[in-house]
């Protein structure tokens, strides 16, 4: 840490309102990551003395410290000499708290990149400046990508080795700036880097005369952090409700996004109901406002029945209530993706049984093409329909990181089989508005009355079908088709579907308020 | 106390986002779990971790018992604190000691630092585990403050042993954490995993959160052994030959077994000077520790045997 300017208080003032940032640094240790990390750390002043003489002891005698001993962890990758598990590292300046997340960068080790990427506002991608931009450069850009990123930074390290040559940075510049473009970041930034001698870490440095786009922790102390925004959708999962008396009923949860304040109208999902809110409550005591990504506590004020796994919208902006998603995830478990397998889907405050309906394409993150498969294995990304047990309230990874996130649960093994990011509500799902059964029972004009309700549907822009058996009604509902049941005489009614009795009247009005959205 | 206006700032400081991270997991900690337990060590960060789960459930009291796992070697303050501060907020408080290790009379002088851990702390706090039932422990641990812990999840996977292995635990995305359990398993989490010393003074000092009065400099009776300083806490004490304990200005960075604990020569009184000398000093804080140092890796060792 730097020395203390100006007063204690004014320091200590300005230190503890300091912006968080969190990154991620990706690649592999011939890349000479582990040695720029040391770097980093050792530059901010986030090295202690005795941590610096343990490495001084370790590294071999007449060779310069080896920075990257002050970030090797576990016995076990000291023996291997390799990473194999995400580790976070901290440093501070004057503005900010960096937390860094150090992910291993050989191929087989997507499932650490995208742990690491997941919560990180920037990337560093490291780059061997002898090999150029090689197939896992690529990936690392790609799953960034994915998990939200968008923000690139590149180290083109060790320049010492190719005598700090301007045309070897300018070749892989561009190389990456073409590929990174198609991946959609904002931002790509380059930085010629010899991580062990500190040319373009923390300063300038004089061997690159013709570089003038500044140093790796310049681009940490610039880069914009997301700004929580006020005007987002407001989100609230709820974790769980407080109850300490009769007359106190608070649900605890952490906002999403967005901003709640005394007297909103907000609509609790999947219920429906609609409320305001009462009061927002803190330790400090009652708040008017609140916003992401504060933990706050909410009344509301009628006794509406909220609970664990339910989310708190405003009523025009509230997401779908959705049973069948679309999601593009990657598997972190040694056992393949299985669509017979039961697993658990948590998404939010919210875990529900789920199934793996299709994998509709496994993508190729090297060359962005799209392939098929009939399963994702270990370390493999590709796009999934997912079968819920009950709805998910969900946004697009794209709008919202914490709403669009989900990660699946073997029901068995309980490992955590996958992560996965919502895609853009209604693509590639045309079946989006949830099918559902509309059970006529027997009775004399019921086969009239079943092609009536046919037709409105159809008027209404619905895929619709008379169907005479359950097994046909399911079969419809499950491919997309309203099923219009005609159901005979003593026939158990079907879970879940609208009964209409024969001969009705007020059929119209039964439909909408069951099922607003299929006739909206 | 800070007033709620301070929080309404259009975007957090690291110390707000820390905290809004660290009460969320404690709450699904305790919406995810049947039996959870907060360990309790009376340091600094588990001061901050009580008042962060203090904060979590509020108006409500803390739906969990604090555990403290009790070597009977802690310093004489240290237990006068504990006592007055869950007494003070109405603190349920659960205390473990390995009797029959206290009873063949395991201590620090005879056995050696690595035995009297595994016995007095490891064996002590999975006996407690074991017969409380609980499924789910929250530690104070934070990420920054040893290497082998830069890798450790917030949801730690323990096996029926209660022993860790770094090679099978779940991954951690977003802040979607896995609580799935079979019988006899149980999870440590750790809510500070992201806080640096630093931050928890500089939380300490936002949240006027009280401290052991140990960690304040004054002049206390110390000896010198191996460059560590050892406050002499009690009659216990083994001077050896020729030790004579001195009057010396010192404070403790951490807080555990007195004749383990090594405390640093420092001027500061203050939560403030304290800030200050960090900000200028240069050691690590587990230089202290004593138990670290037995060999390189020692903390991992101690961590797949079940220790914290």
């Amino acid at each position: 840490m730097s020395a203390v300017t100006g007063t204690l208080a004014e320091t200590l003032h300005l230190r503890a309102a300091k912006e968080l940032v969190r990154l991620v640094i990706i690649g592999s240790v011939d890349d000479g990551k582990s040695t720029l990390i040391g770097r980093l750390l050792y530059e901010t002043g986030a090295l202690y003395d005795d941590q610096i003489e343990q490495a001084r002891r370790a590294t071999r005698n007449g060779d310069p410290i080896d920075f990257s001993l002050f970030t090797d962890g576990l016995k076990a990758e000291r023996e291997q000499g390799i990473t194999i598990d995400v580790a976070y590292r901290y440093f501070e300046t004057e503005r900010r708290k960096f937390i860094l997340a150090d992910t291993p960068g050989h191929a087989q080790y997507t499932r650490n990149m995208a742990t690491g990427a997941s919560t990180a506002d920037a990337a560093i991608i490291l780059v061997d400046a002898r090999l150029g931009v090689l197939p896992q450069t690529r990936r690392h850009a790609t799953i960034a990508a994915l998990l939200g990123i968008r923000r690139l930074a590149v180290a083109v390290n060790k320049m010492d080795l190719v005598g700090f040559d301007k045309g070897v940075f300018g070749a892989v510049s561009r190389e990456l700036q073409e590929f990174a473009g198609r991946l959609g970041f904002e931002s790509v930034s380059l930085f010629p880097v010899s991580a062990r001698h500190g040319d373009n870490v923390a300063q300038a440095s004089s061997r690159t005369p013709w570089h003038q786009g500044g140093t790796v922790l310049g681009f940490l102390e610039s880069v914009e952090p997301p700004l929580e925004d006020a005007q987002a959708p407001f989100r609230f999962p709820v974790q769980l409700v407080l109850r300490p008396h009769l007359d106190y009923r608070g649900l605890a949860g952490q906002i999403a996004s967005g901003t709640v304040a005394v007297g909103d109208a907000l609509i609790v999902l999947p219920s429906g109901v609609r409320t305001t809110v009462r009061a927002i409550d803190s330790f400090e005591g009652p708040l008017q406002r609140a916003f992401a990504p504060m933990s706050v506590v909410l009344q509301l004020a009628d006794e509406v029945d909220a609970s664990r796994g339910d989310l708190l919208a405003r009523p025009a902006e509230a997401p779908a209530a959705r049973t069948r998603l679309l999601a593009t995830a990657v598997w972190l478990a040694e056992r393949p993706l299985d669509p017979q397998r039961a697993y658990l889907l948590k998404h939010t405050t919210r875990t529900v049984p789920a199934r793996i309906a299709a994998v509709r394409a496994r993508l190729d993150p090297e060359t962005l093409q799209e392939e098929p498969a009939a399963t994702l294995r270990l370390n493999e990304i590709g796009r999934i329909a997912v079968h819920c047990a009950r709805p998910i309230l969900g946004d697009a990874y794209a709008d919202n990181r914490v709403t669009g996130a989900f990660i699946l649960i073997d029901a068995l093994t309980n490992e955590t089989v996958a992560a996965a990011t919502l895609l853009a509500q209604g693509e590639e799902e045309p079946s989006a508005e949830r099918p559902r059964i509309v059970r006529i029972e027997a009775g004399d004009e019921n086969l009239l009355q079943a092609h009536e309700v046919e037709r409105f549907l159809t008027a209404a822009g619905r895929l619709a079908a008379v169907v005479r058996s359950p097994e046909a009604a399911l079969a419809c509902a499950g491919a997309g088709v309203f099923a219009v049941y005609l159901a005979a005489a003593g026939d158990a009614p079907i879970p879940g579907a609208l009964t209409i009795s024969a001969g009705s009247r007020d059929w119209r009005e039964l439909l909408a308020a069951a099922e607003p959205s299929a006739i909206g | 106390m800070t007033h709620a206006k301070d929080i309404l700032s259009p975007r957090l400081s690291h110390l707000r986002k820390l905290e809004a991270e660290s009460i969320h997991i404690i709450r699904e900690v305790a919406a995810e779990f049947a039996r959870p337990v907060m360990l309790y060590s009376i340091g600094k960060d588990s001061q901050v971790l009580v008042h962060l789960a203090r904060k979590a459930f509020h108006p409500a009291p803390l739906p969990f018992p604090l555990l403290h796992i009790d070597t009977t070697w802690k310093f004489r303050e240290m237990y006068a604190f504990r006592d007055e501060y869950t007494r003070a907020h109405g603190l349920r408080l659960l205390v473990h000691k390995n009797e029959r290790a206290i009873a063949e009379g395991v201590n620090p002088f005879d056995h050696g630092s690595q035995k009297y851990t595994l016995l007095m702390k490891t064996q002590a706090l999975l006996e407690a585990l074991t017969q409380g039932g609980f499924d789910a422990a929250f530690g104070g641990a934070r990420r920054d403050e040893e290497k082998s812990r830069a890798k450790e999840r917030v949801f730690s996977f323990r096996d029926r042993q209660g022993q860790w292995d770094p090679r099978n635990q779940r991954p951690e995305l977003w802040s979607l954490f896995n609580p799935r359990l079979d019988k006899g398993e149980s999870i440590r989490a750790f809510p500070l995993s992201n806080w640096s010393e630093f931050d928890v003074w500089q939380y300490v000092q936002q949240e006027r959160i009280p401290l052991v009065p140990l960690y304040f400099a004054k002049e206390r009776p110390v000896v010198e052994r191996d460059g560590n300083l050892i406050v002499v806490d009690d009659g216990r004490f083994r001077l050896k030959a020729g030790e004579k304990p001195r009057l010396r200005q010192v404070r403790f960075r951490t807080l555990g077994c007195y004749p383990l604990s090594g405390a640093i020569a420092s001027a500061a009184t203050s939560v403030e000077e304290i800030l200050g000398e960090m900000l200028t000093g240069r050691q690590s804080e587990r230089q202290g520790r004593m138990i670290d140092h037995d060999e390189e890796g020692s903390m991992e060792t101690k961590k797949r045997e079940g220790y914290f």
